[in-house]
């Protein structure tokens, strides 16, 4: 059974005459659950006494946030509260962007093991057609645990590090909603291409134990699918110019071709997965030749490569810091100060999980960052503003700021910490139950009562 | 031709890597030599058995904790460290490893493997073990893996880095083995190469069911040597059972069982089969349903060495909670996190905090899931664990409270004996770098004649030091 979320609705005292004509209510994040379809939701909220890291600005020491039809109506020190909000006294509490895993498979995947649950990666090398946003699974166990930890959107990307060149299009999703419809925050927001490896080792027939092959052997591989890539990209040209001329009615409709025709003409961006210095190098190279807008997924290598990637303007989204050196003679803690490089560089880059269920360690790995020289506030950009300037969504999440949606979390500390508790989370103005799979878990078997002893 | 000379660069590359590895890593000559006393003065020591001491010394004489209090004596010739505004933990204790295994970990072919053991196949030259110890680890449960019911025997290991396989067994600690149960012996997850068949047991009755048959030969087994001790064969010993033996000692409690488990009613089934035959679960490992069976578990006495946060990688990992370790630990388990990754030993600590965020354990308990439980666990918590007199000097510095995402480990100690400092590692990059340069451009001009000759040579470069390349490491 499910009780109201506000299960003790008690009248703030207020000071303020204009304001006590307001019916508010303090709410704790303990009573937080989901709503019965006939009671009535808030569509504005007050979030009162906080200390505001905006991201657009110095932090507001005191201040209010105020959160109406879905979008963040007033920041400030004196914010008014307006009539009828639901008023959250968040006195000692911080408010932050919601955070945001700029490359996830949250929706795609339940369990690892289990194919028929995992939707991530479909059959073929080139599937430019493919939309993540059309297998998401609004009911996944993830998104619940995901949001725990602050995140209110991620990407969701498919195929991304598999061996598929192409494996389909990345979707911008809210982690809260009924379905995929109300969750989209951006439908199509990059292009997934896996830069060919040199893949030298092999496994298949007769007796599908790896065995080593040659150079020669690899690079004939790699090489005969960039050609290919090459290849669709001049024929989507091509179709793009024909339906443009308004000849559609004599050619076939294709509909990779289809798809890639955003991308020729720069207005869906590739997001490149590439770790060696090799292969970034040829996907820079490749993209300018071919006017892509190329963002770097990834990026192992990238600290070798800051000057290319700083004048060449491409966004870098870096994997788990929470990983091994790519070689055994690396310094141990190279991933540890990878983001304090590229950031020193004037890189733009963003923090993934690469991830589903390991999606709420997303604040912990860029925290990981900031002992090894990545200024604090760089680092929650990773996983706030920045992810949401590279994928194009800059305009409505990413910063505490009037007129974007109300994707905000408030917390108990610093969000990067894992001992900081999320208190309130919004995902599109709506205030968001964290309660999840685990904490029923938990509190289901707390409570079993000791078993008799034989 | 060409294949020839790739082999050949392969491998000099491969002595290339070995050589600057070792050399990026090696613990720096004048450490080792430093003074074997040493005093850490003012630091914030977690002891991990009496609470924390806001301002502290330690005094380390001999590779021993000799001291330690607000302050401490400080003999003459002593090395100081000043440690204020830092932090010093035990050197902490990973109770699952894979780490220094040369080759694979799993002796799959059969069900019951206890006559092979990860202490045959040491390797002390891996970096795993060098990035382990810059984590703070200091000690680790050397584990066969989890094909099988009944898998192969361990191997307890100091993270002495640039000691040989002797050198880094942990004196002393009791030996163990391991067993696993649920869907990794069942090869529910491995898919099977063409050709081959499938392998008993397929279901979880068929794992207990060769624990439980291979526990009756053991029984029989021992009751053989019995009887010869006993003078009643006649002067005759019994053939000797390598698989046996190890079982054996289980059962006459000198070897410690570590058990892979997932499920809460597999984990009960081998409790009470164990309960049956006559022996003690030392661990179970991963464990992570195990807070659904939490009070067995304390009842049994087995320890529970668990994940701070992995779930639903597969079916038997869906109902894993980060919760797992508080709420065992509230009902009074013996509770570690383990890592079960080259990645995951890095930071042991942090995985440890995470029992606080979930399930509020105090900052001593978190503490203690990585230093004092996983040595009470392997029956070594007399020699490390905490910051005791007497006990070994395997401590940690660190910036930034340990439990927090912002640590780093300064310094790491073993047996009072630097094996990781950061200053020395930073300093010594870019002569490491200088070296690395030097290096490929005199491999490439001696390559270039070779090239031209199309001859192979032999490599003059020391190949004594060989580096595992990932192809090499499939099984």
């Amino acid at each position: 059974m499910m009780k109201s979320w506000t299960a003790r609705p008690q009248l703030v005292t207020m000071g303020v005459v204009l304001i006590a004509l307001a019916t508010s209510v303090m709410i704790r994040a303990s009573q937080v659950e989901p709503r019965v379809a006939s009671e009535v939701e808030p569509t504005t909220y007050a979030i009162q006494g906080a200390r505001i890291v905006t991201l657009a600005g110095r932090p507001i020491e005191r201040g209010t946030v105020v959160i109406s039809d879905g979008r963040i109506a007033a920041v400030g020190a004196d914010a008014p509260i307006p009539t009828g909000a639901e008023v959250i006294e968040a006195e000692g509490l911080q408010v932050y962007p919601g955070l945001f895993d700029a490359i996830s498979s949250l929706g795609l995947t339940e369990i690892g093991a289990v194919a028929a649950t995992n939707d991530e990666t479909e059959l073929g090398d080139f599937n430019p057609q493919l939309l993540a946003a059309q297998a998401v699974h609004p009911a996944s166990e993830h998104i619940p645990v995901a949001r725990a930890s602050g995140l209110t959107h991620a990407l969701s990307v498919p195929g991304i590090g598999e061996s598929s060149l192409v494996p389909g299009q990345a979707s911008a999703i809210h982690l809260a909603g009924w379905t995929i419809e109300e969750m989209l925050l951006s439908r199509t927001a990059a292009l997934v291409v896996n830069w060919p490896t040199y893949r030298l080792t092999s496994s298949g027939p007769p007796n599908f134990s790896r065995r080593s092959r040659s150079f020669a052997e690899a690079k004939k591989e790699h090489d005969e699918k960039i050609r290919q890539l090459s290849e669709w990209l001049d024929q989507a040209r091509h179709y793009g110019a024909a339906v443009e001329k308004g000849s559609r009615d004599r050619i076939s409709p294709d509909r990779k071709l289809e798809a890639l025709v955003p991308v020729t003409r720069g207005e869906l961006p590739v997001l490149v997965n590439a770790d060696r210095v090799r292969e970034i190098k040829e996907a820079v190279d490749f993209c300018e030749k071919q006017k892509l807008r190329m963002i770097l997924a990834g990026g192992a290598d990238a600290y070798k490569l800051t000057d290319l990637l700083a004048s060449k303007k491409i966004p870098v989204v870096l994997g788990p810091i929470q990983a091994l050196p790519s070689s055994e003679d690396e310094p141990y803690d190279i991933r540890y100060t990878t983001p304090a490089v590229l950031h020193k560089a004037g890189v733009l880059f963003a923090l993934g999980t690469f991830n589903s269920s390991d999606s709420r360690t997303l604040p912990y790995e860029i925290g990981n960052a900031v002992s090894y020289g990545l200024p604090w506030e760089a680092a929650l950009a990773a996983i706030t503003k920045a992810p949401a300037e590279i994928f194009g969504v800059a305009d409505t999440v990413g910063t505490v700021e009037v007129g974007k949606l109300g994707n905000i979390i408030v917390t108990d500390g610093d969000p990067l910490e894992i001992q900081t508790v999320v208190k309130y989370l919004f995902v599109n103005g709506r205030l968001t139950a964290l309660d999840n799979r685990h904490l029923r878990l938990y509190e289901q078997y707390r409570a079993r009562p000791k078993p008799a002893t034989k | 031709m060409t294949r020839q000379l790739g082999t050949r660069s392969k491998r000099v590359l491969i002595a290339l890597t070995a050589a600057l590895a070792w050399g990026t890593a090696r613990v720096p000559a004048h450490a080792q030599a430093a003074s074997d006393t040493v005093v850490i003065r003012d630091a914030t020591i977690l002891t991990a058995s009496h609470g924390r001491i806001e301002q502290g010394s330690i005094l380390v004489r001999d590779g021993k904790i000799a001291a330690v209090g607000p302050s401490v004596d400080t003999p003459g010739g002593a090395t100081v460290i000043d440690g204020s505004g830092l932090f010093v933990t035990p050197g902490l204790i990973d109770c699952h490893s894979h780490m220094a295994i040369d080759g694979g970990v799993n002796e799959g072919s059969i069900s019951v493997s206890s006559m092979a053991g990860t202490d045959d196949v040491l390797d002390p030259t891996t970096v795993e073990i060098y990035r382990a110890a810059a984590g703070g680890v200091t000690t680790a449960n050397i584990l066969h893996g989890s094909a099988n019911a009944i898998g192969g025997t361990n191997a307890v290991i100091k993270l002495r880095w640039g000691k040989d396989a002797e050198g880094i067994r942990f004196e002393g600690a009791p030996p163990g083995i391991k067993f696993a149960l649920g869907e990794n012996p069942k090869r529910s997850n491995s898919s099977l190469q063409p050709g081959t068949e499938r392998r008993y047991p397929a279901t979880r009755m068929g794992v207990i069911d060769v624990v439980r048959e291979a526990f009756t030969d053991a029984v029989e087994y021992q009751a053989k040597w019995r009887r010869y001790e006993a003078g009643d064969t006649a002067g005759v010993p019994p053939a000797r059972d390598l698989k046996l033996e190890p079982l054996v000692e289980v059962l006459e409690g000198k070897r410690l069982v570590h058990a892979h488990s997932y499920r809460s009613d597999e984990i009960l089934q081998l409790l009470r089969l164990a309960e049956e035959i006559g022996f003690k679960i030392a661990t179970l490992q991963h464990v992570l349903e195990g807070y659904k069976v939490a009070d067995e578990i304390a009842a049994h006495g087995a320890g529970a060495s668990t994940f701070s946060d992995w779930w639903a990688y597969k079916v038997e990992a869906f109902d894993a909670i980060p919760y797992n370790a508080a709420l065992m630990t509230e009902r009074g388990v013996v509770v570690s996190i383990n890592s079960d990754s080259a990645e995951e030993v890095r930071h042991l600590n942090q995985e440890a905090a995470k029992a606080m965020r979930f399930g509020g354990l105090s900052e001593e308990q978190a503490l203690q899931l990585v230093t004092l439980n996983p040595a009470r666990q392997l029956q070594v918590d007399e020699r490390v664990g905490s910051i005791d007199v007497g006990k070994d000097a395997d401590l940690v510095l660190w910036k930034n409270h340990p439990l927090s995402v912002y640590a780093v480990a300064q310094k790491v100690f073993i047996d009072g004996q630097l094996y990781f400092d950061r200053e020395e590692d930073l300093a010594r990059r870019a002569a490491l770098e200088k070296e690395k340069q030097e290096l490929l451009a005199k491999e490439k001009a001696r390559r270039e004649p070779d090239d031209k000759k199309k001859a192979p040579r032999v490599p003059t470069v020391e190949t004594t030091r060989r580096a595992r390349p990932r192809w090499e490491q499939q099984p």
